[in-house]
């Protein structure tokens, strides 16, 4: 690879570093490092005439808060939304390239995209990596069928259910519904519920946190509301904690002018007044 | 009947039990000319669940001596419950209570006599000297212990002592003079403030910190608790 | 023992008023032993552009020249500065590629936008999971301590100078309690017209 002039365009993953890797872990004693996993709760309803997603907004490393706000709600078409867990990049990734795929499927068929097909590119896609693409998800939508709502995990399974939790806070959003899903709710008694739902995940499981993210789909609309709730407001501080200039010691300083780039030069050229005639 | 390669190569599975558990907290002691600050936060945890939202990681084992100790809460209980028992037994042998530094050598010992299957707890001890001065100690597991200025000890330990070091060491601001001093020049409403700071700070970015933090401030009167309101996610 | 503290180093970057400053420590070491005090870990993307990354010393310079040479065809193909959110999608698409054998790296993308010049802030994963951030992004061993320290530390709207105080104060503090990272540490304060470097005098122990 070094030695190319240029990098092949190819899609897909590159396992150019694997055997170098394997190498490191078991030669040197290493441990894998771990990726930022996203903790959560995610979760959704379907209602009298849509679906409501909803998932919290902590990103999480180890015992270490990594985001404090960050987007678990993903979208995948205009009438499509997809709530993430897991390990955040693949939720990212998985859901952006299946974005794609269905935009093209939309402009090829010139129809808007089914969420059973969301759904199977998800699932097929899992599968092939045998749950090492560790993206848990809850997708949701509305198309010609109706509202549609289920879950799909890391080895590609999936079903479908009226309501559904998914992540580390799945229990206690799972605890709420249970309690007080009802069929045919109207959109205020929805979102509040998923609010709900989300809220026993931020406050009772260390893996969530920070707000509560819903995105309401029906028939004719998807709406992101972001932040729904601010659940935890950050403490105000107290002191001041500004350092005097010129605490810090500097041992070399030097300064690099910025030079801005001219894009066009256009010299104008004034003309001195027509002199005057002289009435003396 | 299915066996295709020999025995030989199987070996026996060793199943342990693991007795120690991570129940998070975190705690803070600051030393101060006539007073000490001991502050802990009141979450109780385990793995992603919260035990306790009302627990807080402080113990007096005597009017004037708190300690702070995170790490196994089992080990915390216990060794919370032999300390005041060995107390109890210094003061009916010596007629007196005994002072903050004899508590200090005598948790030294106490956690260096289980070498070889320690308490699984991070101690600080705050009190007053014999001669009224603020004093801190820490901890390890294994009974090493210093008197210290101030020292952050838990979940966060790695989040706040740098954040003491430079607003209470006065760390990296160009003087490089040795502190001989075992106490912090600040009142102790300042203290209190920064640690109220710290806390929110902590919270902010450690899940096993929250919920709400108690303050101990010791002086020659008696200890006074102090509570403070943080994030509960 | 994990692969990403062998070689230890810390970088941070933080927001300010119409400004943005990264910063790293120098050392480069082999587990508990220093090697060099030299070791950039700061790159330079373009005029208002810095990329810090933390981690695997060899990864950090594959990956720095890697996203070097994918930059130089964009700006050739493009012929125009890359847009920071732009540079910061290069990174994480790099990171993501390798997601089954990845680099052992940790980057962090400060600039300011070459049009708007508005800060610019993002930060990932070993996998590139990207995360912009408004205020400050931490990487590194010391990153425990770092994040102590700018949570407290760090505010809204700092100017250039208090910026850089604000930072350095951060960088030190954080790394003094780090066996991992320091001997010596360089800060640079990003502003429209002009880019600041400094190298700061700290403890080389």
């Amino acid at each position: 690879m070094s030695g190319l002039i240029k990098e092949p365009e190819v899609g897909g993953f590159s396992f150019e570093n694997c055997k170098r890797n394997e190498y490191l872990m078991t030669k040197g004693g290493f441990t894998v490092p771990k990726a930022i996993k996203t903790g959560t709760t995610i979760a959704g309803v379907i209602f009298k005439d849509g679906v409501v997603l909803g998932a919290d907004t902590r990103a999480t490393d180890g015992n270490i808060v990594a985001e404090k706000n960050c987007h678990k709600i993903h979208y995948i078409a205009p009438n499509i939304y997809c709530c993430g867990a897991g390990t955040a990049a693949d939720t990212e990734y998985t859901t952006r390239m299946v974005a794609s795929q269905l935009e093209l499927h939309r402009l090829n068929s010139g129809r808007q995209v089914r969420v059973v097909s969301a759904n199977r590119l998800l699932r097929q896609y899992l599968f092939r990596y045998q749950g090492h693409v560790s993206a848990a998800l809850v997708l949701g939508g509305v198309d010609i069928n109706g509202p549609y709502l289920g879950s799909i995990h890391p080895h590609g399974s999936s079903d479908r259910l009226p309501y559904v939790t998914m992540g580390s806070g799945s229990l206690a959003a799972m605890a709420v519904f249970e309690d007080r899903y009802k069929p045919d709710m109207s959109e205020e008694e929805a979102k509040e519920l998923v609010a709900d739902g989300i809220r026993a995940g931020i406050f009772n499981d260390l893996g969530s946190g920070s707000n509560v993210d819903l995105c309401v789909i029906t028939k004719d609309r998807a709406e992101m509301i972001r932040p729904y709730h601010v659940a935890n407001e950050r403490g105000v501080k107290q002191g001041n904690y500004l350092y005097k200039r010129e605490t810090t010691q500097v041992l070399k300083k030097f300064e690099k002018k910025v030079h801005y780039e001219v894009m066009s030069t256009n010299v104008k050229e004034i003309r001195p007044a027509a002199e005057t005639m002289e009435i003396a | 009947m299915f066996e295709t390669r020999p025995s030989s190569v199987q070996h026996p599975t060793e199943h342990r039990f693991n007795p120690y558990e991570m129940n998070g907290g975190t705690i803070v002691g600051v030393a101060g000319e006539d007073f000490a600050v001991v502050a802990s936060d009141t979450r109780l945890s385990e793995g992603y669940s919260i035990l306790s939202r009302d627990n807080p990681h402080l113990y007096q084992v005597l009017p004037k001596t708190v300690m702070g100790s995170v790490g196994f809460h089992g080990d915390c209980i216990t060794f919370n419950k032999t300390l005041q028992i060995r107390l109890r037994m210094y003061e009916y042998e010596n007629n007196k209570k005994a002072s903050t530094p004899a508590v200090a050598q005598l948790v030294s010992t106490m956690l260096y006599s289980r070498r070889f299957f320690p308490y699984y707890v991070n101690t600080i001890i705050a009190g007053l000297t014999n001669d009224g001065q603020g004093c801190v100690y820490s901890y390890d597991p294994v009974g090493s212990y210093e008197r210290e200025v101030y020292r952050a000890g838990g979940s966060s330990a790695a989040l706040i002592q740098p954040l003491l070091d430079s607003q209470l060491g006065q760390k990296n601001q160009g003087s490089f003079e040795l502190n001989r001093s075992y106490t912090v020049k600040m009142s102790k409403e300042e203290v209190v403030a920064l640690v109220k700071d710290i806390y929110t700070s902590a919270t902010e970015r450690d899940i096993y910190t929250g919920d709400a933090v108690f303050i101990n401030v010791i002086t020659k009167d008696g200890v006074v608790t102090e509570h403070f309101k943080l994030r509960r996610d | 023992m994990s692969i990403m503290s062998y070689n230890g180093g810390s970088v941070v970057a933080m927001a300010g008023k119409n400004c943005v400053a990264i910063a790293s420590d120098k050392r480069f070491g082999i587990q508990y032993s220093t090697v060099s005090m030299e070791f950039p870990k700061i790159f330079e993307m373009g005029p208002q552009l810095y990329l810090g990354l933390a981690g695997l010393a060899t990864d950090v310079q594959t990956v720095s020249q890697r996203l070097r040479f994918r930059l130089n065809l964009y700006e050739l193909q493009e012929n125009r500065h890359i847009k920071p959110k732009t540079f910061s999608s290069m990174v994480s698409n790099l990171l993501y590629e390798k997601r089954f054998g990845p680099y052992f790296i940790e980057p962090i993308i400060a600039g300011l936008d070459p049009k708007t010049s508005e800060p610019f802030i993002s930060v990932m994963d070993l996998i590139g999971q990207p995360c912009i951030s408004k205020d400050f992004a931490v990487i590194g061993t010391a990153n425990e301590q770092l994040y102590g320290m700018c949570e407290t530390l760090w505010q809204p709207d700092l100017e250039p100078s208090d910026l850089f105080e604000t930072i350095s104060q951060a960088l030190m503090n954080a790394f003094d309690r780090d066996s991992y990272s320091g001997w010596g540490a360089v800060v640079y304060v990003i502003e429209k017209d002009k880019v600041t470097v400094r190298e700061l005098k700290t403890r080389m122990d």
